[in-house]
């Protein structure tokens, strides 16, 4: 359409660019998901067969990852933090939504910029300034009055206000996009048809923001289910999914059972995106 | 409508903001720069200074290490710049609607899968044992296994696939915004392929380009696990030296100071691209 | 302010005593008094930013008057918030809600009154009867059309059963043909549901059409209040006649003045006998601006020299320039000898006898549809 000047082999060339480009996108999750279904003990070629033995097989040495107490307690504790994570994250992404878009006050681009900059901040570094704090607050306070503050050691409320912190202004921003297109004389009409402010936030904007509340949700979800720079440096004993594979991976070397995780986690990924996708997706806009 | 009403309003949706801000970003960069200002002179007693910093300019390895990083990154940046600008004009403007939206989404799909899936996915067809290599023996290619893993070609190679997302993105939903007309415009006035790229074109996508660059030099930069695993031990990443410090060597003032270096060296390459390309970080990265 | 409490203020549905409102700088509403009686339909036509929609938001209660009363069915509502006023408002872009089907939309205000869930659906269902789509309650709203839309925003408000019912240009963004259905179907609902309509407009001839009374607002203040005929015959100031309806303008000095009547000359050198109107006759010497509407300009074919303008009537000689034909309300262009373009009316039967670009023509209208205001 938009390059009428361009000759057929240059489109040709175009076209085969992007298609060496999706393949290129593609080849590393076909590896790391394929290899789950081979009936090998280790994720190589050649292929030796079709099996399901690395997702369900119950006994060494092709134990599968349902079988696998470390890997699904990894799983549990990954979806527990990504929950809590993707719940705080969305509250207060709608608080900032709100706060950028609707109310005026002083130095408010300067606020709007550090509201953007954790974003931005290396994910090691957000992890280690992080755990420093609260080891040094836990050591003060064990020092002076002799408590010990065990929720400050490295630990599940570390690893979500870790990745909470830059989470955060990823559901800021997603909201704040949905909300700035709303049309306020919405409110206006629901103020006028004799709603009070609560209830016109629960039937008319909230309802609106619904979309994009489901989507931040699902991406804060991800990315915190995905996460590992930040994480690494403030897991304690409950250690989620991606710091489990990891240390089977340099510790006992990749084994099939790992492909299984990652095609489940790929799956996984893929029914969110898509239903977030649904959800954002207007019916029609009227 | 009344004021109490807004001021009281304004009040409740900026605590939760500041709490955030000042408790898990602000509160902690400082408490890391104190603790980079220390050293441990003897147990439990400490001296402040810019010992942490003057032992990483008098270690060579440690700049050098600092400055392979950077300018890897940059690297990288440039690279997803040339291959993701490609395909963002693709999906935005040459697509038909239907198969746009489909590569979008397979452009995102990746987003949502870990690093390390990614990463572990280039290891299995990379490394001696992996996918390429056999089939390189099987054509009869090659007459022994070949190790594509750890070197800095396969680093960078896994970097740009790695952050080449976070570039295309942006690149789309800014030349999606465009008119096509404008660019019928500029042909119709004249202008060849190329003037009509460089003068037209990439004006107008330079929010999203820096947005972009930005994001992917942060993302590169701060990375951790694509340089360990497809860079073996030796791949001298910046983090891994800070990862070496806090957790294997516990030396936490030195890791913070070398935290606080990467953070001050990324935010000068970033602080230098905004000048230089005359935008702002809330017109760029926000947006994306 | 000191509140009416004698029976004659509560024959109006809405009354305001000098409203004023200023954002920053702007005086947007400045001392703005009206009273429209029961059951009317009032419009406040006036140019984009010169304070009607401020005004109307005022009256729906989005915005706090500086000084003034505004006061529906004779009980003051300053302070009221505007869930508590029974004053509805149809917004410019219709604000229907499209998370909630069509009979959701009609049901929300009734909810939010309290209304028994087993009465809402037979006054839902009663609306909509009046408003001629009884079979839209289970449509989404981006499922209807344009006029439909219209008809639903305002039975939203009228199960209510408002006081009075505000319309902020809802027309606006309907396309021509529909927006000139929706005026004669908009007087007809107002006659139907007997409320006082109170309608803003940037259009004249929605205004015109439609009202019992026109307000004519510039710059925050009322510059006339009265029936449409009224407006366009006899405006009260040179705004109401160079906004009500199309005239030609002119602006010139008197070179005599008489009792109600004056003789002027324009500043391209035409003159001719004005009726002064404004209240005021201006003295010698002074700039006026003068009006002729091109229906009253009457074109003859056939040379002449441009008259001396007698005492009742002006007469013009000038070629035609050329036609601007529209069916019935087609006009000529002329081109008079001092070099300025006048417009007239003109009848167009397509036969040989219609005017032809640079035909010689005389122009004659009388000296009372010449209006001039003191400039």
């Amino acid at each position: 359409m938009l390059i009428n000047k361009a000759s057929a082999p240059f489109l040709a060339g175009y076209r085969l660019f992007i298609v060496a480009f999706f393949i290129f996108l593609a080849a590393p999750l076909l590896a790391a998901g394929t290899f789950a279904f081979n009936d090998s003990l280790f994720p190589a070629l050649p292929w030796r067969g079709f099996t399901l033995d690395w997702f369900f097989n119950d006994t060494e040495p092709k134990l599968g990852m349902f079988h696998d107490r470390r890997l699904l307690r990894g799983l549990y504790y990954s979806f527990v933090i990504a929950s809590i994570v993707a719940l705080l994250s969305v509250f207060v992404g709608t608080c900032n939504a709100f706060l950028f878009v609707r109310c005026s006050f002083p130095w408010k681009n300067f606020f709007y910029i550090v509201m953007v900059v954790p974003l931005v901040i290396p994910g090691v570094i957000l992890g280690i300034s992080i755990l420093a704090l609260a080891s040094n607050l836990a050591n003060s306070v064990e020092n002076s009055i002799g408590w010990d503050l065990g929720f400050l050691r490295p630990g599940i409320l570390l690893v979500v206000l870790g990745q909470f912190s830059f989470i955060t202004t990823i559901t800021s921003l997603v909201i704040a996009a949905r909300l700035k297109k709303f049309d306020q004389t919405m409110e206006e009409a629901a103020y006028n048809l004799g709603a009070g402010r609560a209830r016109v936030l629960a039937t008319i904007t909230l309802p609106y923001l619904r979309p994009a509340l489901i989507g931040a949700g699902i991406v804060a979800f991800l990315v915190s289910f995905e996460n590992f720079n930040t994480t690494l440096f403030l897991v304690g004993s409950e250690a989620p999914l991606t710091i489990t594979m990891y240390d089977r991976m340099v510790k006992v070397g990749s084994t099939p059972v790992l492909n299984a995780v990652s095609f489940f986690l790929m799956v996984g990924s893929a029914l969110l995106a898509l239903i977030s996708v649904l959800v954002q997706r207007d019916p029609k806009s009227g | 409508m009344n004021k109490d009403i807004r001021r009281l309003t304004l009040i409740l949706l900026f605590t939760p903001f500041a709490l955030w801000i000042v408790l898990l970003i602000v509160i902690p960069h400082i408490g890391m720069f104190i603790l980079s200002m220390r050293e441990k002179v003897a147990p439990r007693v400490f001296e402040y200074g810019f010992g942490n910093y003057i032992e990483f300019a008098n270690e060579p390895i440690y700049w050098n290490t600092l400055l392979r990083t950077g300018s890897m990154s940059l690297l990288v940046t440039a690279i997803a710049l040339i291959i993701g600008f490609p395909v963002a004009y693709y999906i935005a403007k040459i697509a038909g609607n239907r198969t746009k939206g489909a590569l979008f989404l397979i452009c995102l799909i990746p987003l949502w899968v870990s690093d390390l899936i990614r990463a572990f996915g280039w290891i299995l067809l990379l490394r001696e044992t992996g996918v390429v290599s056999s089939s390189l023996q099987w054509l009869g290619l090659v007459d022994g296994p070949i190790e594509f893993l750890y070197n800095d070609v396969t680093v960078i190679m896994g970097l740009v696939y790695t952050v080449i997302l976070f570039m295309i993105v942006p690149l789309v939903s800014t030349l999606d915004g465009m008119d096509n007309a404008m660019i019928e415009a500029g042909y119709n006035l004249g202008g060849n392929g190329f003037t009509v790229l460089r003068r037209i074109i990439v004006p107008y996508a330079m929010p999203g380009i820096v947005a972009g660059c930005i994001v992917v030099f942060m993302l590169t930069a701060g990375s951790y696990l694509t340089p360990i695993l497809l860079g073996g031990k030796n791949s001298s990443w910046f983090t891994e030296q800070i990862y070496n410090q806090f957790i294997t060597r516990y030396n936490w003032e030195s890791g913070a100071a070398f935290g606080f270096l990467l953070l001050a060296f990324t935010s000068l390459v970033v602080w230098l691209g905004l000048k230089l390309s005359g935008q702002t970080l809330s017109s760029t990265v926000a947006r994306s | 302010m000191a509140s009416n409490t004698g029976g004659d203020s509560v024959q109006h549905d809405l009354e305001c005593s000098g409203v004023s409102k200023r954002f920053g700088s702007v005086q947007a509403v400045d001392d703005v008094s009206l009273e429209i009686p029961r059951g009317s339909f009032f419009s406040i036509l006036g140019p984009s930013g010169c304070g009607k929609t401020t005004l109307m938001r005022m009256i729906a209660g989005f915005e706090e008057p500086d000084a003034g009363d505004i006061r529906i069915k004779g009980a003051s509502v300053l302070g009221t918030l505007p869930n508590r006023r029974n004053v509805k408002m149809v917004f410019q872009h219709l604000a229907l809600f499209p998370m909630m089907n069509v009979f959701e939309n009609i049901a929300y205000g009734l909810r939010c009154a309290g209304v028994a869930k087993a009465d809402i659906a037979p006054k839902v269902r009663a609306v909509l009867e009046r408003v001629a789509l009884p079979d839209v309650a289970e449509r989404e709203i981006h499922q209807l059309s344009g006029g439909q839309k219209q008809r639903i925003a305002i039975a939203r408000c009228m199960v209510l059963d408002p006081d009075v019912l505000l319309l902020d240009e809802p027309l606006g963004a309907l396309d021509l043909k529909l927006r000139e259905a929706m005026k004669i179907e908009l007087k007809l609902l107002q006659h139907q549901f007997d409320t006082t309509f109170v309608y803003i407009t940037h259009d004249q001839s929605e205004a015109l059409v439609m009202s019992d009374n026109v307000a004519v607002m510039n710059d925050g203040r009322f510059e006339q209040v009265g029936a449409p005929q009224t407006l366009y015959h006899e405006p009260a100031s040179a705004f109401v006649a160079g906004f009500v309806g199309d005239t030609n303008r002119w602006s010139g000095t008197v070179t005599k003045a008489g009792r109600g009547q004056v003789r002027a000359e324009t500043a391209s050198g035409l003159a001719m006998v004005c009726d002064a109107r404004g209240g005021a006759t201006p003295s010698a010497g002074d700039a006026v601006e003068i009006f002729v509407r091109p229906e009253f300009i009457n074109v003859e074919t056939g040379a002449g020299k441009s008259g001396r303008a007698s005492a009742t009537t002006n007469r013009l000689a000038g070629t035609v320039d050329s036609l601007l034909f529209n069916g019935a309300n087609s006009r000529v262009l002329v081109r008079t000898e001092a070099g300025g373009l006048i417009e007239a009316d003109v009848v167009l039967t397509g036969g040989t006898g219609d005017l032809r670009p640079g035909d010689d023509v005389r122009l004659t209208w009388s000296a009372k549809q010449t209006m001039c205001f003191a400039g």
